[in-house]
């Protein structure tokens, strides 16, 4: 097993104006383009939207062979709700046997479910391939901060997952570690079936929740030596300013959603 | 130097409290006071109570009775608590532990970030803090990617840049190999000597606790030994009695003084030593 491979919100570090943008700027747009996504209905719409993503993946030089190596583990859903669709949806036979008939309509709602999930899954990917994670924590903190007004803890949440960031390379490392010395123990992590190859995990997995709590202990211990006292008066040292570019980004977005929306109002 | 105390502790006791209320005391009025500028090491076997005793430095423990002071303020009140940790620093054993952020300037700006300091001074202390142990050139990277040395130092600037007067460190070398030893011993020297911050050292490392100016010994919650190291490691059985090795330096001069030849006990390095030899054999 290569868990070095193991990838969270992978990141290619890149110097594109993708790259350049501010995450919250990203961030807004992104969801803007979904909202685009859903409102699509047909041919003339789903081109425009594809066009678009396109270019923003040229752009990036986020490379479409890494874009592609993120699908795989969705090919399984996609299948699935395509071939879903294809019986479900009725209309005019194409196709009938026995109890299934594939329909004109449902062959084409299906094609525009596929298309659909694989350009959400893009987007998303566009945006963690081109934010680094601490700048993407830092967005989601910034443009969740109002909702402190209601005690949400948003400080808090961004705390966790970028102290959650920070450790995974601890973490993978100290697994490896583990599992080598379980091995020299005789430990055998590669054969037999699902539950045999399970329960092989508990000697790695007790150790290491172990030792992942002394660490928390410990981290909680600096963290209060460095004078952490949660969010309040806190300060930052690169601090995320929008720019007219990044202002541009989130109007060219808006404009695209309500296009896309007038153009499916007519039924394009 | 200044000699007014940074740190006093004043019949500091402590014990664990469990729920079957008989609690064994790690701390047994302790009396102590750590002069401002000075490189102090406190030095003990395990259980000996050194690591209690250096959290009580920036209230991280409180005392169970006595008194902790530190630049003058009680440890025990909450309201100088951000006052008091932002004076004394305290640098852990395990400096993975201890790294916040996944970039090593993110990680130093923690501290100020804290306190509530504007970014553009953030901005100089993590500069300035990276320059003081050598690392800024490794400013923008991932802390996992370095080696032991070079985290710890990232530690003690992530310390530094609250400009702290004083830094505690609790075992600093522990884990790492001889070549991160080095880097950071010569860190925590150059800390001390050319920005006159006091320096409490942990250790258990008797060469380390010999290059301080003032060795405080640990023996089962309280002082046993408080001199020059020099003075310190004189004592030759008392403190093997303790369960602790005297430097090798050291270990030779008693050696050979019990064979009947007239040397001092107070070569504390190799130069003393071979200093102290040739005196003899001329």
């Amino acid at each position: 097993m290569a868990l070095k491979d193991i990838t969270l919100g992978q990141f290619f570090p890149g110097n594109s104006p993708i790259h350049r943008l501010d995450p919250r700027a990203k961030l807004l747009a992104m969801v803007i383009y979904i909202i685009a996504l859903f409102l699509a209905r047909q041919f003339v719409t789903y081109a425009i939207l594809l066009f678009v993503l396109a270019c923003m993946i040229k752009v990036s030089t986020v490379r479409l062979k890494a874009l592609l190596r993120g699908m795989k583990p969705v090919v399984f859903l996609l299948v699935f709700t395509a071939v879903l669709n294809a019986f479900y949806t009725p209309g005019t036979p194409l196709v009938s046997f026995w109890i299934f008939t594939i329909t004109y309509q449902g062959l084409l709602h299906a094609f525009f479910m596929t298309v659909r999930i694989l350009m959400l899954i893009s987007c998303t990917f566009l945006l963690t391939y081109t934010t680094s994670p601490l700048s993407l924590t830092d967005g989601l903190e910034s443009l969740l901060s109002p909702l402190k007004k209601i005690r949400v803890p948003v400080h808090e949440l961004s705390m966790i997952m970028s102290i959650a960031l920070r450790f995974i390379p601890t973490l993978i490392e100290e697994t490896d570690k583990i599992m080598s010395a379980q091995r020299a123990r005789g430990a055998d992590f590669d054969s037999g079936h699902l539950i045999q190859k399970s329960k092989a995990l508990i000697p790695l997995l007790v150790p290491l929740f172990i030792s992942a709590f002394r660490r928390a202990d410990e981290l909680a211990t600096a963290m209060e030596c460095r004078c952490y006292h949660g969010g309040e008066g806190r300060t930052r040292m690169n601090q995320l300013h929008y720019q007219p570019k990044d202002g541009l980004f989130i109007t060219g977005a808006l404009t695209l959603c309500v296009c896309i929306g007038i153009l499916s109002w007519f039924g394009l | 130097m200044s000699h007014h105390p940074i740190i006093q502790t004043e019949h500091l006791t402590f014990r664990y409290t469990t729920e079957e209320g008989a609690a064994p005391t790690v701390l047994d009025e302790v009396t102590l006071s750590i002069e401002s500028g000075s490189f102090v090491a406190v030095l003990g076997h395990n259980g000996s109570g050194k690591s209690t005793l250096a959290k009580h430095m920036n209230a991280i423990l409180l005392p169970s009775g006595g008194k902790v002071y530190v630049n003058g303020l009680d440890t025990t009140e909450e309201a100088h608590l951000l006052d008091i940790r932002r004076q004394v620093g305290m640098v852990f054993q395990n400096p993975d532990n201890q790294i916040v952020a996944s970039v090593v300037e993110e990680d130093v700006a923690f501290a100020p970030e804290n306190l509530g300091i504007p970014s553009a001074e953030i901005r100089q202390r993590v500069d300035q803090a990276l320059a003081t142990v050598g690392m800024s050139d490794y400013a923008r990277h991932a802390p996992h990617l370095l080696s032991g040395g070079q985290k710890q130092r990232v530690a003690i600037a992530g310390v530094l840049a609250m400009r702290p007067r004083c830094i505690v460190l609790d075992e600093p070398t522990a884990m790492l190999d001889p070549v991160g030893r080095r880097e950071v011993m010569s860190t925590i020297q150059a800390l001390n000597r050319d920005e006159g911050i006091t320096v409490v050292l942990i250790t258990h490392h008797m060469d380390e606790a010999a290059q301080a100016d003032r060795l405080i010994v640990m023996q089962g919650g309280q002082v046993a030994a408080d001199a020059h190291p020099s003075q310190v490691f004189q004592n030759v059985d008392g403190l093997r009695a303790m369960g602790l090795e005297v430097p090798q330096p050291v270990a030779l001069m008693y050696e050979l003084r019990r064979h009947g030849l007239n040397v001092p006990l107070d070569a504390l390095t190799v130069d003393d030593c071979v200093r102290a030899l040739k005196l003899l054999l001329t």
